[in-house]
């Protein structure tokens, strides 16, 4: 094995271990909430999925400008394989969201009252579009291109979108106050832990993922190569 | 040539070309009146404030009408190769774009100066009113600069019609919500400081959005 795949396999074991542990101190360590109950445990992932989700959109925005700026190939798997993985986890965001939301607010989607539903559903509509975008245009390096493009633009208009829709709602009453911060310091404990073991499993399964991606690159130059000798 | 003198040259043949063809004026137009007729058939059954519908079903028709521009200015450019030759033109990229931005907006904004009497006699509904113009204009604007921006990208895909409002309206989320409000505010008589906020974010929107689709268009036109 060499060093780089010595360190992937490293932090894979890592990611296990740490999931794992997340687990522990969400179910057994972190006290019970008084007033919402166990389901209350779901927000342990249900935070820092929505956040690997944004973290992964702005990677794939640095990696559309580092691609502008120099055309390499590594930009462009970066970019695309960092928003697979962000849809994902934002996917993951908004059923963790629902099974919360369904016992705690008695509705599975209260998007009228909640304007970070409709922020994370536009969020998913704008990289299934990049996602249709790229299997449409034809050519590796044009691809990389338009993605790296629509990246950018779609990334700024993320923040306008949230601060249209909160004034939207402003306008109505508020029907259902946000959770305070006020949480105990196990529950804060457990929560940090599960933000970091999740951003740990973000970064290994980019890693694995740009390998796949790399992989498959040489595996097409290779069977092109096979079917010009033939 | 200067800057704008080179803007003016592409603004110039998109208007005559326009004024020979007809093309994307005539369809945007009747595709917005057959917007018009057809929601308002289906809410008159229904509805008994109009002006509780009228300021989406408004933009509704605006932003599919503008698309269907959109998509016509730039598919005609791919379609008879005459983007090779403007790319071959000597002129700055950026100055391509700025002059087909003004030229969609030109084109749409004419289009909506038909569509809004009509709008208004249809809903009966004064539409012309000073706020409500700006937002027209205003919402026109940033469409068009992110509009002329995606069309170019999707003209150059495989499913060009598709494409464009898939890549456009998830972008353009906050012009129409902001459009939206300004629309209702006004037609509610909500007194227009009240609505500076919702203004604010419609021009900082097409700012923006200038300016990135500016710096970004070279990349979508090269190679």
């Amino acid at each position: 094995m060499d060093r780089q795949s010595r360190f992937k396999s490293f932090l894979n074991g890592l990611s296990a271990l740490a999931m794992v542990a997340s687990l522990y101190l969400v179910f057994l360590y972190a006290p019970r909430e008084a007033t919402m109950g166990d389901v209350q445990r779901i927000f342990y992932f249900h935070v820092p999925s929505a956040w690997v989700g944004f973290f992964a959109f702005f990677v794939t925005l640095i990696a559309g400008i580092a691609y502008l700026h120099r055309p390499e190939r590594r930009w462009d798997i970066l970019g695309f394989c960092s928003a697979e993985i962000g849809v994902t986890f934002t996917t993951m965001a908004v059923v963790t969201g629902s099974i919360w939301a369904k016992p705690t607010w008695n509705a599975w989607w209260p998007w009228q009252q909640e304007p970070r539903l409709v922020l994370i559903t536009i969020l998913l509509l704008i990289y299934l579009a990049y996602f249709m975008l790229r299997a449409f245009v034809e050519g590796n390096e044009q691809r990389a291109r338009f993605a790296a493009v629509y990246g950018i633009v779609a990334f700024f208009s993320v923040p306008l979108t949230f601060l249209s829709v909160r004034w939207w709602q402003g306008l109505h009453p508020v029907v259902f106050e946000r959770q305070g911060a006020n949480l105990t310091s196990p529950m804060l404990l457990t929560f940090a832990f599960c933000l970091l073991s999740f951003t740990m499993l973000y970064v290994t399964l980019l890693a694995q993922r740009t390998r796949v991606a790399r992989l498959e690159d040489e595996l097409t130059a290779l069977s092109q190569q096979l079917q010009t000798k033939r | 040539m200067s800057f704008l003198r080179k803007v003016w040259a592409i603004v110039w043949k998109d208007l005559l070309i326009e004024l020979r063809t007809k093309e994307m004026l005539s369809s945007g137009f009747v595709f917005a009146l057959l917007l018009i007729v057809i929601f308002h058939f289906s809410f008159d059954l229904r509805v008994d404030d109009v002006v509780a519908v009228a300021p989406a079903v408004l933009w509704v028709t605006l932003v599919f009408a503008g698309t269907l521009e959109l998509n016509r200015s730039l598919a005609a450019e791919i379609e008879e190769d005459r983007m090779d030759g403007l790319l071959l033109a000597p002129m700055e990229r950026s100055a391509i774009y700025l002059g087909k931005v003004a030229g969609n907006l030109l084109f749409m904004t004419a289009a909506e100066a038909v569509i809004l009497p009509i709008f208004s006699a249809v809903f009966d509904l004064n539409l012309l009113q000073p706020m409500l113009l700006l937002t027209v204009i205003l919402g026109t604007t940033g469409f068009a600069a992110v509009g002329t921006l995606l069309s170019t990208m999707a003209a150059n895909t495989r499913a060009r019609e598709v494409m464009l409002p898939v890549l456009l309206f998830p972008v353009l989320l906050p012009v129409i919500l902001s459009a939206v409000r300004l629309t209702a505010g006004t037609l509610e008589g909500v007194p227009d400081a009240s609505l500076a906020p919702w203004l604010r974010l419609l021009i900082g929107f097409d700012i923006m959005f200038l300016v990135i689709s500016y710096l970004t268009f070279d990349y979508i036109v090269q190679g």
